[in-house]
């Protein structure tokens, strides 16, 4: 397993220092950090990077606020709780490019329903903001059954001894909410938070499926694979993909050591 | 009784919110895979012309029944060899103290959360070189890769649970370990061995990234990069029809497996993510 995944990364880490492209074969040859400094220095990167970072904090905050209304609905519902469970989870079960599709296809002017909802009369899709609107509630709606299971997880920790304890001293349900649940429930909202954030933070189908891109939506993610396949620069396209990997990384490192959230299922410490 | 009829009819609105928020979507392309050519550009939510001609069409077109194929063959190979090794890894973890457990679960982690565009460069390289390009193996092995990190870490919190102090008492009443193993431990386990199994299909089942980048015909084109590139009648028609009803059908065995082990597929996404 250790081979397989380190691989392709020593790899994709010498190829970064490489002026290889797949057109001129021959012109391979080692060029240190040209590359990281092409990469840098080129607006379309910063460009992606916040497009990227637009993306996944709307999405991500979003999916919090719904997932918490979710998780919340599911834990207290006081009937039709499997169906409930059941019928909130089938966006999770939704394969990723269907789901960009039929949002895709719902957005469109040409073939959607909610252009004609909405009374637009111009193509939603053919600007960035349409775009981005319609990109993000993709998002929203494929991911927040997940985000809203690991909150139940969560949820179910906090002792239902406490928040009657807290009913008796006069306390009002958002004041439960905010100071009781809200603090217990902690690591398991950063969890959450980390796994979704990073989720998003590599966003390839749904931008893939709208429009690879187009109208100010390239992500990170869609520019790696841009430069790889399309232009076949591998020397380039490695040293795109070294970065996101370790911006995925700084974002893994700031959640842990900066929140404390903790993820090490079997491990003594934290039992 | 009023404030009982009061949270039932709160209760009631918000799971018809619940209801519309998740199956609006999922609705939508049931119906545009229902609707005829000519009127799937009409904008209309539930079409005025049913038809299943959509769904013939995709089944009469090679294109999809190859990419059903390749889906359905490359997903259950890596899920099954995923799970296999998976199993054997959780429970050395489960059952025995070494020192680097902890890196070791850490690691798995850090790959499941790895960017998967990032490996695409090299192993397109290296799979055109090697000739794995547009083959099953191509795609079952970065499936592995990713499938496997994800399954020891759901195994190793169900094996946890597993009150293993059972094998032993099973010996002093005569079993062999052979026997305490297959008798005993195997049932206990097997739920988050089927759990376990489901999750990792799903994911393999979705993917896209690597099905789109290392495939490139039908002798391995994964249902899902065969839906993004599908061919109109001619270049300029989007084929609408045809892209929904692929979708839904794409989507059946996963929506069956979601809804029938709902319980359990919670259970395994959410057991060792959150118990700090």
């Amino acid at each position: 397993m250790i081979a397989v995944t380190a691989y392709p990364i020593i790899d994709a880490v010498i190829l970064s220092l490489q002026r290889s492209d797949l057109r001129f074969p021959n012109a391979t040859k080692f060029i240190g950090l040209a590359n990281y400094g092409h990469v840098f220095s080129a607006p379309v990167f910063w460009q992606d990077l916040l497009h990227t970072v637009i993306i996944t904090v709307i999405s991500v905050s979003l999916q919090f606020v719904f997932g918490m209304l979710l998780a919340l609905a599911m834990h207290r519902v006081i009937f039709a709780r499997g169906f409930v469970r059941g019928v909130a989870l089938v966006p999770y079960g939704i394969v990723a490019v269907v789901a960009a599709e039929s949002w895709q296809l719902a957005w469109s002017l040409q073939s959607g329903w909610i252009p004609k909802l909405l009374g637009l009369s111009g193509d939603p899709l053919s600007h960035t903001f349409g775009t981005y609107v319609a990109v993000i509630t993709t998002e929203v709606w494929k991911n927040t059954p997940f985000m809203a299971l690991l909150l139940l997880a969560g949820l179910a920790l906090v002792p239902d001894e406490l928040q009657e304890a807290a009913k008796v001293d006069g306390a009002t349900t958002w004041q439960r909410f905010v100071r009781i649940t809200l603090p217990l429930m902690k690591p398991a909202i950063l969890v959450a938070l980390l796994f979704r954030t990073l989720d998003a933070f590599r966003i390839f189908d749904t931008i893939y499926i709208f429009n690879q891109g187009a109208q100010g939506t390239e992500s990170l993610s869609m520019l790696n694979y841009n430069t790889l396949l399309d232009r076949l620069n591998l020397g380039l396209g490695s040293a795109v993909s070294v970065v996101l990997f370790l911006l995925v990384g700084l974002i893994a490192f700031v959640f842990i050591k900066g929140f404390g959230a903790g993820v090490a299922p079997g491990s003594e410490a934290e039992q | 009784m009023s404030q009982h009829r009061k949270q039932v009819s709160g209760w009631t609105a918000a799971i018809i919110i619940i209801v519309v928020f998740s199956l609006v979507p999922v609705a939508w392309i049931v119906f545009l895979s229902l609707k005829t050519p000519a009127t799937a550009t009409d904008g209309s939510f539930i079409p005025h012309q049913w038809t299943l001609s959509n769904y013939s069409d995709i089944f009469n077109a090679g294109i999809f029944t190859s990419a059903l194929r390749n889906s359905i063959g490359i997903g259950l190979i890596s899920t099954f060899l995923a799970v296999v090794i998976a199993s054997a890894a959780a429970y050395a973890i489960a059952r025995l103290d070494f020192p680097g457990k902890t890196i070791i679960l850490a690691v798995t982690l850090g790959v499941a959360l790895f960017p998967q565009i990032s490996l695409v460069g090299p192993l397109y390289n290296l799979w055109r070189q090697i000739g794995l390009y547009d083959t099953w193996p191509g795609l079952i092995i970065p499936y592995m890769t990713f499938a496997l990190p994800l399954s020891i870490f759901v195994l190793s919190s169900f094996f946890r649970e597993i009150p293993w102090e059972l094998e032993q008492a099973a010996q002093v009443d005569g079993a062999t370990p052979f026997q305490a193993f297959v008798k005993v431990i195997a049932p206990l386990a097997m739920p988050g061995i089927v759990t376990t199994f489901i999750i990792v299909f799903i994911i393999c089942w979705n993917d896209f990234v690597f099905a789109i980048s290392l495939t490139s015909t039908t002798a391995a084109e994964t249902v899902p990069a065969a839906i993004s590139s599908f061919p109109g009648v001619s270049q300029f028609s989007v084929p609408y029809g045809d892209i929904a009803a692929a979708a839904v059908v794409v989507t059946i065995p996963v929506m069956i497996l979601v809804l029938v082990f709902q319980r359990r597929i919670v259970a395994g996404l959410t057991a060792g993510a959150v118990k700090g």
